[in-house]
């Protein structure tokens, strides 16, 4: 385990965060930009992992658990917000979802 | 505690009607009524002691302090002297007036209506009683929010613009003087170590002469919107044209005046000298007023507008004779503030009237209206006639004695209001030939005065006569502002 | 007596407050009974209080009550107070005699009207208001029944309210006077400002010592308040309102051209004698805005086809020779005109009412004519009333009157000889007018068919007061014919005596002069009108003539002038203004906050994902920043 260089597990959260970010960016579809979303969070997760293993202090891996019980709540908001504008306006394409502009 | 008791009955009646409107709406007008009643037989006793009071240098009649939040220095401070009970008595008569005036025309949230009504009038005298400069921010603004619901819930069509844009501009002025209320503050604790706001001790405050002069211009500039001077006037008419009669009557009659007394209870006493060094600017600014209020007038086809204009016209009366620092002028200001608010708003009561019967504002849609209201017609005449100036009413006593005594200090500014009385006959004239007189505009029959009008138009008649033939009482009252108010005065 | 002074103002006041707040609710008769009643009442009181002030005079000359204090502020001090004097006796007397006639005659003219009772409260108020006016002993008590009489004449000249040019002539009348007084209140600060006092007996005091004589001061003082008096005695150039106020009804005419309103200024500049005694330019001004005023108002009289507006020209005209008269320091004779004009001017608007009223409200007097027969108590009290227009010589009151002013024109201290021209112009003219309106409303054919015939409540005040025009004026002879001077002595008292140029003589010429000269106005208007018709139809084809007719048938082109200079001007300035010029700042401001948030609201395009992209920019940007730095 400790082959591993914390620098190592940064650069594959900054990937995972960069891919999550491009999601959230191209995609159109709701649930997709949610899960990239989640791929993000699990990106930030995962430098908090990675920076409490190198100091060997416990506080990262709380943030995880942390990050992981509000990812857990935010989907389950989130999802229930997508069901919801499903239901009102037949689609999940935010480029047609600006309700909230004015 | 009195005075707390009088500004409570009127809390306490509001919240009472909003309650009682609940069940029975037709009793929200009544405990109303009798609010304001007790309120007047009140400020009546006021009046009656203070006559048999023993006039000494200290002329404050009632003095009442209790602490309110110690620790900023702020105490429930009220205090009356002559000019607040003159104030007081003119607030709970129109008062009166305004609840009867309201009778039949709130049909609607009857309720809150005469919450706002009477908690407008409780912040009113809150004003006129108030030695608290916290105490006295907070009542001049309790007094506008329920007037702004009474323009925005009971007002005319374009009832929105209008009470936004009375709020804005009031809102304005209010934030400067908060401003200056807080630098005196903080400049008189610095110098005495005592953080307090009362009025009393911060009359002492020593200040440099340009510090004294922000301050004073801090305050000024709240009063002058309120009062309104030009170029500070815009939100008047469309505030008053709007508003239900009630809120015109309140707003022409109580509202400006509190400009007025801001100016006489605060600037004068507390910046003498900053407010010595500008007196010749806010003359020329009330004279300006007078005559581009007449012109205005003049051109106005509704007729509230017409009558909110009149108004702008006349409020310049006060300012000129307030800065030209003359005891006659002085007096005529106090008169000016009474006969004003008496004859103003007996013109806008009786436009509320027309408007009651013919649904529109609109003078080039009346005429003819003496023939089927030969009562109505012969009030409008008395009360066309005390707004242009006629002896025998009380304006003529105001607008003499003002012009009189700005005469002795500037001669040229006095000349020029002068002309104010010749523009303040032609549109006076032109809104009793567009209304009363010509052709009858509509063929249907108009119905005349009610007893319920008539006796609201008899008080206001008497009153402006009896200020007119025997204004001494009043001028005795305030006797002591040449004393108290202004050390220029003498010199 | 003097403490009943206070009845005098307070029955007509009473009777207005009575039927004004009840008038609906009674009965025509009652209204009636109490309108011309208490006015009666009134003039009966008047002349008893007179004859005890005549009989046994006060020592002081004068009679003053107070009634109350009516304010009282550092030095200025002002009472509800009356006095009275033999000046303010003279004009008491015409007031509530000729007043309680008018009054009597109205019963009967008005009768018919919707608003009988509105009618006598409104003149009943006109004269409590006339009667505060002399009878106050201080100027701001004066000002008040002075703005009175002005609000008066504005509800009866439109008392009829319903036509447009009725309230249009009143609205002009309440403007015009109102501009004259503003002047005169503006006399009045200055008065103020200078001897401390608004007291007419302390200001009497204490201008001469007070003043310089033709200091400036006094000067401005003097003729801020002659303005004031020529607004309300309509003089040029502030006469207009006076030929349209004949809109009201025909006693109104009578009231205010012959006991109230216009003698206003007269009594003014009288009474503030002291004042245009120190001021030898103001009482030039005066001479010759009088002799000016005579002069056009005459030559408009002479082409007026309307009645009572030749009455209306013809009053203005006889009020320029009271202000001539006060202009040279014929004081007495100012006064004694006013006393005499009153009689027969009221005379002839009540007559002419009557003639209207039996000509199916008839103006135009070439529409009218062969009355002689028809109406002959109307006739013969009317030709009597012109007579005294004309000043006919010795049989008429107008002759004694008149006649002194033209003797003074010329003699007095500040008469000069082009002053007595004019004044003889006027005397030419006014014959010949007076003549033409006997000629043309009486004689040759009938034109227009008599409704009715006035009643007697109708003609008996026109009798009484035909008597008092012909018979008024013997009670003041001129010196050189018999010496008896009644009228001038009772005046004396209060007004200085004529102070004549030292080197004139011969009265007699000057009198024969003017007798001759009324004589050939008298007889052109005959000739005219009468012998020689057809003079006038050729006239009427040279169109300089009828150019000139015109213009003085417009009464100078004044009302046109002022139009174009001062109505439209006015009229233009505050409809293009209408709006408010301060709004538009205003609404500048909010809309430029409009604006301003329409442009940050391009940002905010709902688009979740330039949202993102914003604040990715945002971070990059912080991070940026954080490394550079």
């Amino acid at each position: 385990m400790s082959s591993i260089h914390a620098h190592t597990v940064l650069i594959v959260a900054s990937i995972l965060f960069v891919l999550g970010l491009v999601g959230v960016l191209t995609r159109k579809n709701v649930i997709f930009i949610l899960l990239s979303i989640e791929i993000m969070l699990n990106a930030a997760g995962l430098a908090f992992i990675a920076a409490g293993a190198k100091w060997q202090q416990p506080d990262g891996q709380v943030m995880f658990l942390f990050i992981l019980s509000m990812a857990a709540a935010e989907v389950s908001v989130g999802l229930a917000l997508v069901l919801q504008i499903h239901h009102q306006h037949k689609t999940l394409d935010v480029e047609q979802l600006k309700e909230l502009k004015d | 505690m009195i005075l707390i008791w009088m500004i409570g009955i009127l809390l306490a009646g509001g919240i009472l009607c909003w309650l009682a409107a609940q069940w029975f709406p037709v009793l929200a007008k009544w405990i109303a009524l009798l609010t304001v009643i007790a309120d007047m037989a009140l400020a009546c006793t006021f009046f009656v002691v203070y006559k048999t009071f023993p006039h000494s240098d200290n002329s404050w009649f009632i003095d009442y302090q209790v602490n309110w939040i110690p620790s900023l220095g702020i105490s429930l401070h009220l205090a009356l002297d002559g000019l607040s009970i003159v104030l007081l008595l003119l607030t709970f008569f129109l008062g009166i007036l305004a609840v009867l005036c309201s009778w039949n025309e709130i049909k609607e949230k009857t309720g809150f209506y005469f919450f706002n009504l009477l908690w407008t009038l409780a912040g009113i005298s809150g004003v006129f009683v108030a030695m608290d400069l916290f105490l006295f921010y907070f009542c001049w603004e309790i007094m506008l929010v329920p007037m702004y619901f009474l323009i925005i819930i009971w007002g005319d069509t374009n009832r929105r613009y209008a009470a936004y844009k009375f709020f804005i501009f009031t809102q304005a002025g209010s934030l400067f003087l908060l401003l200056a209320i807080l630098a005196l503050y903080f400049i008189h604790g610095q110098q005495t170590n005592n953080y307090t706001f009362d009025y009393f001790s911060l009359l002492k405050t020593v200040l440099e002469p340009t510090t004294e002069k922000w301050i004073m211009l801090g305050f000024l500039i709240a009063f002058v919107i309120k009062l309104p001077m030009i170029p500070f006037h815009n939100w008047l008419p469309d505030a008053h044209s709007e508003a239900p009669t009630a809120g015109s009557l309140i707003l022409a009659g109580l509202l400006l005046k509190t400009g007025a007394y801001g100016i006489l209870r605060f600037v004068l006493p507390m910046f003498p000298e900053a407010a010595a060094s500008i007196a010749w600017w806010a003359m020329l600014l009330g004279v300006i007023g007078i005559v581009y209020g007449a012109l205005l007038a003049f051109a106005q086809t509704d007729l509230k507008r017409l009558i909110a204009y009149t108004s702008v016209s006349h409020m310049g009366f006060v300012l000129v004779g307030i800065f030209s620092f003359n005891e006659i002028a002085m007096q005529g200001v106090v008169m000016q503030i009474l006969t004003h608010g008496i004859s103003t708003g007996a013109l806008f009561v009786m436009a509320g009237m027309l408007k009651e019967r013919l649904h529109t504002r609109d003078i080039t849609k009346m005429g003819g209206l003496w023939t089927s209201m030969p009562a109505m017609g012969g009030v409008a005449i008395l009360f066309t006639m005390a707004s242009s100036g006629l002896p025998l009413l009380g304006n003529f006593i105001a607008e003499f004695f003002i012009l009189l005594g700005t005469f002795n200090i500037n001669t040229t500014l006095s000349v020029i209001a002068s002309v104010g009385l010749v523009l303040s006959a032609l549109y006076s004239l032109r809104m009793m030939q567009q209304v009363f007189m010509g052709q009858p505009a509509t063929t249907t029959t108009v119905k005349d005065i009610s007893a319920r009008e008539l006796i609201i138009m008899v008080a206001l008649s008497i009153s402006i006569v009896a200020l007119g033939l025997y204004p001494q009482p009043v001028m005795d009252t305030v006797q002591h502002l040449s004393f108290t108010i202004h050390p220029l005065l003498h010199e | 007596m003097q403490q009943y002074l206070y009845l005098i103002p307070a029955l007509p006041l009473a009777g207005f407050l009575a039927l004004s707040l009840a008038g609906r609710r009674l009965s025509a008769n009652l209204i009636a009974g109490i309108g011309a009643g208490s006015i009666c009442i009134t003039a009966v009181i008047t002349i008893l209080l007179g004859i005890q002030f005549l009989q046994s005079p006060p020592e002081t000359g004068v009679w003053q009550q107070t009634l109350w204090q009516w304010f009282h502020i550092s030095n200025l001090s002002v009472d509800i107070s009356l006095r009275v004097d033999a000046l303010s006796l003279a004009f008491i007397f015409i007031i509530t005699f000729i007043g309680a006639l008018i009054h009597i005659y109205s019963i009967a003219f008005m009768r018919h009207d919707r608003d009988y009772a509105r009618f006598f409260a409104s003149m009943n108020l006109f004269v409590c208001a006339m009667l505060i006016l002399v009878m106050a002993n201080n100027l701001v008590l004066l000002y008040l029944g002075w703005e009175g009489v002005g609000l008066c004449s504005y509800l009866l000249i439109g008392f009829w309210y319903e036509t447009p040019a009725n309230y249009k002539a009143a609205n002009k009348a309440f403007v015009i006077t109102r501009i004259g007084d503003t002047a005169m209140i503006i006399g009045l600060f200055l008065l103020f400002k200078e001897l401390g006092t608004l007291n007419i007996a302390d200001i009497l005091h204490l201008a001469p010592e007070h003043f310089a004589t033709s200091a400036t001061g006094i000067s401005l003082i003097a003729l801020l308040l002659l303005a004031g008096g020529m607004g309300k005695s309509a003089q040029v150039p502030l006469h207009t309102w006076l030929p349209d106020a004949m809109a009201g009804p025909s006693p109104v005419s009578a009231l205010i051209h012959a006991a109230t309103m216009v003698t206003a200024g007269v009594y003014l500049i009288a009474r503030m004698h002291t004042i245009f005694e120190l001021s030898p330019l103001a009482m030039q001004v005066t001479a010759i805005i009088g002799a000016i005023t005579l002069f056009t108002a005459g030559c408009s009289a002479m082409v007026q086809t309307d009645i009572k507006r030749i009455l209306a020209y013809s009053t203005i005209s006889q009020i320029g020779y009271m202000f001539l008269a006060l202009g040279i320091g014929a004081w007495s004779a100012a006064i004694f005109h006013f006393f005499i004009h009153a009689f027969f001017k009221a005379l002839l608007f009540l007559a002419a009412g009557a003639v209207i009223e039996s000509l199916h409200h008839e103006h135009n007097i070439f529409k009218m004519g062969g009355l002689k027969n028809k109406m002959p108590v109307i006739y013969w009290t009317f030709v009597a009333g012109a007579a005294a227009l004309a000043a006919l010589p010795l049989v008429t009151a107008g002759f004694f009157s008149k006649d002194q002013i033209l003797w003074y024109a010329w003699s007095a201290g500040n008469g000069h000889p082009v002053l007595w021209a004019v004044a003889l112009c006027g005397a030419f003219i006014t014959a010949f007018y007076s003549t033409r309106l006997i000629v043309v409303v009486f004689w040759g054919e009938m034109k227009t068919s008599i409704s009715h015939l006035p009643p007697k409540t109708m003609t008996i005040p026109l009798i009484i007061l035909a008597f008092f025009s012909i018979t008024a004026g013997w009670i003041e002879w001129p010196h050189n014919l018999l010496h008896l001077s009644l009228f001038s002595e009772h005046i004396q008292h209060v007004l200085p005596a004529t102070i004549l140029q030292t080197h004139l003589h011969g009265e007699i010429f000057f009198q024969l002069i003017a007798a001759i000269i009324t004589l050939t106005g008298i007889y052109t208007g005959y000739l005219l009108y009468h012998l020689q018709p057809e003079v006038i139809l050729q006239w009427k084809q040279r169109s300089a003539l009828v150019e000139i007719r015109e213009f003085f048938f417009s009464g100078w082109k004044f009302d046109q002038l002022y139009n174009n200079i001062i109505v439209k001007p006015f009229q233009f300035i505050t409809s293009t203004n209408k709006s408010d010029a301060f709004d538009k700042i205003y609404n500048g401001i909010a809309s430029a906050n409009l604006h301003l948030n329409q442009l940050f609201s391009i940002s905010q395009n709902g688009s979740l994902r330039w949202y993102v992209v914003g604040v990715l920019i945002g971070i990059l940007f912080i991070i940026t920043l954080q490394l550079l730095l």
